[in-house]
């Protein structure tokens, strides 16, 4: 079973980078990228959890798995709709960054995925 | 017996080292191709933990459909790129953000060394009842059975973010098409691997559907090498995407959750409860909502690829 601890502790550390890509890059589509790291390793502490509970034969066991495969169509959609947004955005201002132009109307917290 | 946790190891840092990169890389495009490599990648993982279906879908979805995606929307922003460097965050902030990450993935990595043994497990379970609708996959029962409000909601997920996006829409292209592709060289290699690959990707996609009855599969996976054919199509500019505002589009749309509805209500008012099978029909129900979803999940995953429609409806 030390492919759990392996792949437990991969999952831990692509949290965390997806978690310091989100907050220290200004760039919405690098940030996009960050969230989605973020959310696959959370998939994969599913996938750890659902290997660990392993038994009647299965490799793993299937509810959280089946939930990983929701999840993962789930994630692609609002990846979808973030990129949509983003790209309409940067037809309607000519910037790919939230900062400049809307500094009067919108504080820094608009900088969020 | 030694070489197996080796490449785990192996796999995890080669996984690791591609996630570095897809965040600190300077260029964007490089970035989104090292997320791709990292989906790819990932997918071994997945296979490792015992999920091929999961690494199917990680392969299709997180890393091809995300992947199109992402270098399409990089490409277009490309012309907005070098003005941002400045406004990076200061030192202090990065070594606070850096310590806020590094806290996080340390107590993730502590809860994960500390999960109770022997795991909890609903494995014994989904086995004890494989039998009431004679899929020998797991994995296609909880998402078709056990759990098949999960998987009607998601559809609706998708429908809604497809619905999120169109209405990124001018006013003058709504209900129109997307931005049509470059016009590919007709005697070109992408011209002639879409007339050649989309029989077979199509034959590929209708049978993962139909073996995921009993082996790694699904109707994600089938939906996704289906999308991608037809993207294929698109890109090589052999056919049109349909107007958004069409009917017959709007009726596929809407047939797999419909589909799903009909049946999930049909089992309120004769069997059981909303969604339960009668126990005789289990595995030909399934089937039915399955083939009306791929054709959904497939058209509805090609148009959010596709974006918001940028064209009106005329050619």
């Amino acid at each position: 079973m030390s492919e759990t601890i392996v792949f437990g502790l991969c999952a831990a550390v692509v949290i965390g980078l997806g978690l310091y890509g989100a907050i220290v890059d200004p760039r919405p589509l690098r940030k996009i990228l960050a969230f989605n790291l973020l959310g696959s390793g959370v998939f994969l502490v599913f996938g750890v959890v659902a290997r660990r509970g392993a038994a009647a034969g299965f490799p793993g066991d299937p509810v959280p798995q089946a939930l990983v495969i929701t999840g993962i169509v789930v994630a692609f959609s609002a990846t979808a709709l973030a990129l949509a947004l983003l790209l309409r955005y940067f037809d309607a201002t000519g910037s790919t960054t939230l900062h400049e132009g809307v500094a009067e109307d919108a504080g820094p917290d608009s900088t969020e995925p | 017996m030694t070489i197996v946790p080796a490449l785990d190891l192996f796999v995890a840092g080669i996984v690791l080292i591609v996630a570095v990169w897809t965040v600190a890389a300077r260029d964007t495009m490089s970035a989104v191709v090292g997320f791709v490599a990292y989906g790819l990648l990932l997918a071994l993982v997945w296979v490792r933990l015992g999920a091929p279906d999961v690494a199917l879908t990680e392969a299709a979805i997180g890393s091809g459909l995300a992947g199109a995606l992402l270098i399409g929307a990089a490409t277009r922003l490309r012309a907005g790129e070098p003005s941002v460097s400045t406004e990076r965050l200061g030192g202090a902030g990065r070594v606070l953000a850096m310590t806020l990450s590094a806290v996080v993935a340390a107590a993730v990595a502590v809860v994960l060394l500390s999960l109770p043994d022997p795991a909890p497990s609903l494995a014994s379970e989904a086995a004890a009842n494989a039998g009431v609708t004679s899929l020998g996959n797991p994995v296609t029962n909880v998402l078709m059975a056990f759990r098949a409000m999960d998987t009607m909601l998601e559809k609706v997920v998708l429908l809604l973010a497809l619905l999120g996006v169109w209405s990124m829409a001018r006013d003058h292209a709504w209900g129109g098409r997307p931005r049509s592709c470059r016009r590919a060289d007709p005697e070109g290699p992408l011209v002639l691997l879409a007339r050649v690959l989309p029989p077979v990707g199509v034959v590929l996609g209708i049978s993962v559907l139909w073996v995921s009855a009993d082996h790694p599969g699904g109707a994600f996976q089938g939906a996704t090498i289906l999308a991608a054919m037809w993207l294929l199509v698109l890109m090589a500019g052999l056919g049109d995407v349909p107007a958004a505002g069409g009917r017959r589009l709007r009726l596929v749309l809407v047939a797999g959750p419909a589909v799903f509805l009909t049946v999930g209500l049909g089992g309120l008012a004769l069997g059981a409860a909303f969604l339960s099978y009668p126990p005789a029909w289990a595995k030909p129900v399934i089937l039915v909502i399955e083939f009306a979803m791929v054709l959904t999940v497939a058209t509805t995953l090609g148009l959010l690829v596709a974006g918001p429609p940028e064209r009106s409806a005329e050619r």
